[in-house]
């Protein structure tokens, strides 16, 4: 039984972990444009000012 | 009204993606200037966000982010395909906000300015709130359930400390869950108990609230059972079905303010000075200028200043013929200006333009709708007291027949609680309208208000207006194969120069290369006059042309050809009903319902669609409050209308009926008072509206019935304490399943 004092805490901070990271994912604005997500996959970026720059930029206002 | 927006050069709109495309919403004409939207911040950076229409896929975003990287000045540009809007951000000064504006337009991207802060802020935090609430539900839910299970497989294995060891852990997570995740429930809860009345969230929050305090307490005693994880599971659940419902939505509720933004649009507005600038509608005053080019719709009632132009009133009025205009003429606000510039002087503002007219129209007419009462809010009215009777009676039955004692009565009320807490209930809605919703979006059906689906299945009569609702309301050349090609060919190719609906029409009606008219001059009001192939044309109205002839004179829309030496050519032109009209109105009919038309247009223009229709119930002529009164007296002999309309004389009656749809094409003021809209050339959606209508109201009664068998199983298991957390938690989670399984049948409804 002495494997549950580390097992619990384990499992409690990896869930946590995980909450953590949806949380922080939908205050930096991740949710905000699913569609367009699933399309900017599909555009090349060779130009060094690249979209993912221009998202932090933009967001802000909001 | 066609679409004169133009199309870019890209993929066709998706089948799951909206096809925005068809609504006329935004024309190639002048872009608005959007210099009043422009927020400037303390770093001498400019914001502006735009409405887009057409973007459907990668492609166009890289387009629209290129063309703007493009000015040295942008600092950023982002284009967001969910909402269709794009995102602009540069250096102050440095690039005129109208530059931006023309660069996107001329990719064949209509765009209109809008304020963000003014659109969806607050149901936007509220989505955010719901899905913050959704992830600790769904972490607490996860992680007691995982030390829950543990303790039921563990049974005489597991020693006391351990158990109790496990349910302090459950515990410390799932009471701050509740209190975190329980907020929106608790939030409406008390909101319906401060209003002395009961809805669905009243026993939720009971339930959750007094199953975790229970389960608190038996931990402090070491007691055996423990319902936290009934109690997280159950919030689970709950918000997953009233994110899903908000998601439903809010889908259909931005496509619909995306209409209407583009729409609505500001005013522009000719300063003393001679500048120009663009005002929201609101802020118009009589005495200032406007002016509206072709193509415009103009904003405010007002008299013509300057310039003569044609005048389509058919949104206003149901009138398919354009009206000339010329100073001194009167106009009303959302006529559509044809053919030439003007500048329309505002004479009325505030209470006494033709639109308040409507305004107040509607204000009366929507009085009778308020008093619809949802179907979960009638069932949550019956369950409720049921409930809280059912658990009362439960823990004095224990106290005062048993030996139990106090705290075993509180622990079997408890369980009857958690039993009954409506979670299929309560999901039993929702789940069938996200699908329904879902169903209807993919075939172009917006659904705007929450009660909509549930008021059009009780519709038992369907009044059509006219003109842009039966018909298609632009006008089709009739006798096109009786006129000699050539003839067309010349014609079409002048026409090609007007916006004239008619002009428009006859360009279209030929079909093939067509030689280029130069020196085309147009007389608003009468017609069009240029060379083409070296011959000189004129193609206007019977006096334009110089036609002294009045044999053929009827009252059918027409243009005359008139080619120097040669006999004219006469052009007739009808409104022609959309192509399946006739099959849908048959089959509505053989569906039972009562079929009437309302039109505001000509007597005889009225009889021939109706015949052609086969519509025996029909007026003509109408005014707004006609169509209201007619749709009023029709409601007291107990039937529920559904008013299908698209015109600003149909809001009111929009507003009036049991329920409402419009065609996307429609005005703002109807689109704001519709329940539905729908896209498209076709009258089928109404019908598979309908058909969708019924289909979700007979699975939610379905849903209703499944959840009441369930409780009849299981709470007399409750009420004789037998249920333990392994078989509340079993129960729970099965009927929400089954709710949800029998919602997805509605799907096969669009196979």
């Amino acid at each position: 039984m002495t494997a549950l004092l580390y097992l619990v805490p384990a499992a409690l901070f990896l869930g946590l972990l995980g909450l953590g990271a949806f949380l922080w994912a939908l205050k930096s604005g991740q949710f905000e444009d699913l569609d367009g997500a699933a399309e900017r996959i599909l555009i090349d970026e060779d130009e060094p000012d690249s979209a993912a720059a221009d998202q932090a930029k933009v967001r802000p206002t909001r | 009204m066609t679409s004169l927006a133009l199309s870019p050069a890209c993929c066709g709109p998706g089948a799951a993606a909206l096809a925005l495309a068809e609504t006329p919403t935004l024309t190639a004409g002048p872009a608005v200037d959007p210099a009043a939207f422009v927020r400037r911040e303390t770093d001498g950076i400019c914001r502006l966000d735009l409405m887009a229409e057409n973007i459907h896929c990668a492609d166009c975003i890289r387009k629209i982010e290129g063309a703007l990287r493009a000015f040295p000045a942008v600092t950023a540009a982002r284009v967001n395909l969910s909402g269709r809007r794009v995102a602009v951000a540069w250096r102050d000064g440095e690039v005129e906000p109208m530059r931006l504006v023309e660069a996107v337009t001329r990719l064949g991207y209509p765009v209109a300015p809008f304020d963000p802060a003014l659109l969806d802020e607050r149901t936007k935090a509220a989505d955010r709130e719901l899905l913050r609430c959704l992830a600790v539900a769904g972490f607490a839910a996860g992680n007691v359930m995982l030390l829950s299970i543990s303790v039921w497989s563990g049974g005489s294995d597991m020693d006391a400390a351990t158990r109790d060891l496990f349910h302090w852990l459950s515990a410390l997570i799932a009471m701050p869950a509740v209190a975190y995740a329980g907020r929106p429930f608790f939030r409406s809860a008390v909101a319906a108990l401060k209003a002395r009345s009961l809805n669905m969230d009243v026993p939720i929050s009971l339930g959750v609230i007094l199953a975790a305090s229970a389960s608190l307490m038996e931990t402090m005693h070491g007691g055996l059972h423990v319902y936290f994880d009934a109690s997280v599971t159950l919030l689970f659940f709950l918000l997953c079905g009233r994110y899903l419902d908000r998601q439903a939505r809010a889908k259909a509720r931005s496509a619909a303010e995306h209409l209407l933004a583009l729409t609505a649009v500001g005013a522009t507005v000719i300063e003393p000075d001679g500048r120009r600038r663009s005002l929201p509608v609101a802020e118009l005053l009589p005495g200032m200028i406007l002016a509206a080019a072709a193509g415009d719709r103009i904003a405010a009632d007002g008299l013509v200043a300057s310039g003569s132009s044609d005048v389509d009133n058919s949104l206003l009025t149901g009138e398919s013929l354009p009206v000339a205009v010329a100073p001194g003429a009167s106009v009303h606000a959302g006529a559509l200006n044809l053919s030439a510039p003007l500048e329309v002087r505002v004479t009325a503002a505030g209470e006494n333009t033709f639109l308040a007219g409507i305004a107040r129209l509607m204000a009366l007419a929507e009085q009778g709708r308020a008093r619809y009462v949802r179907i979960a809010d009638r069932a949550a009215r019956l369950y409720a007291p049921v409930v809280h009777i059912l658990a009362a009676s439960t823990f004095l039955g224990w106290l005062l027949f048993s030996t139990a004692g106090f705290h075993g009565a509180l622990m079997a009320a408890v369980a009857v609680l958690i039993i009954t807490c409506p979670c299929a209930l309560a999901l039993a809605v929702p789940v069938v309208q996200v699908v329904a919703s879902g169903l209807l979006l993919r075939r172009g059906i917006l659904v705007k208000s929450a009660d909509a689906l549930e008021r059009l299945a009780q519709a038992d009569s369907i009044v059509f207006d006219k003109t842009g609702t039966l018909t298609e309301g632009t006008p089709r050349l009739v006798d096109g194969g009786a006129i000699p090609a050539e003839g067309l060919r010349r014609a079409a190719a002048l026409a090609e120069a007007s916006r004239h609906p008619l002009a428009q029409a006859l360009a279209a009606a030929f079909e093939g290369p067509r030689p280029k008219a130069t020196d085309v001059v147009e007389t608003p009001g009468a017609g069009l006059s240029g060379t083409v192939e070296g011959r000189r044309l004129s193609l206007g109205s019977r006096a334009f042309c110089g036609i002294a002839d009045r044999s053929a004179s009827d009252d059918r829309m027409e243009i005359w050809l008139h080619e120097q030496g040669s006999v004219p050519t006469r052009f007739v032109f009808a409104d022609r009903p959309r192509a399946d009209a006739r099959a849908t109105i048959d089959m509505l009919k053989r569906r039972g319902y009562r079929i009437s038309l309302l039109s505001g247009d000509r007597e005889a223009v009225a009889a021939r669609i109706a015949g052609e229709l086969g519509i025996e119930d029909w007026r003509a002529g109408c005014l707004p409050a006609d169509k209201v009164a007619v749709i009023e007296s029709m409601a007291a002999a107990r039937r529920k209308v559904l008013m299908v309309g698209d015109g600003l004389n149909d809001a009111p009656a929009l507003a009036a009926g049991f329920v409402s749809m419009s065609p996307a094409t429609a005005s703002a003021v109807s689109q704001t008072a519709a329940d539905f809209l729908f896209q498209g050339r076709l009258l089928a959606p109404v019908a598979f509206a309908l058909a969708v209508a019924r289909g979700t109201e007979r699975l939610v009664r379905q849903n209703f019935a499944l959840a009441v068998i369930y409780n009849l199983g299981a709470v007399p298991i409750a009420i004789a304490g037998l249920a333990t957390p392994l078989i509340a938690a079993a129960a729970m989670s099965s009927s929400s399943l089954l709710v949800t399984l029998n919602a997805l049948r509605l799907k096969r409804l669009g196979a």
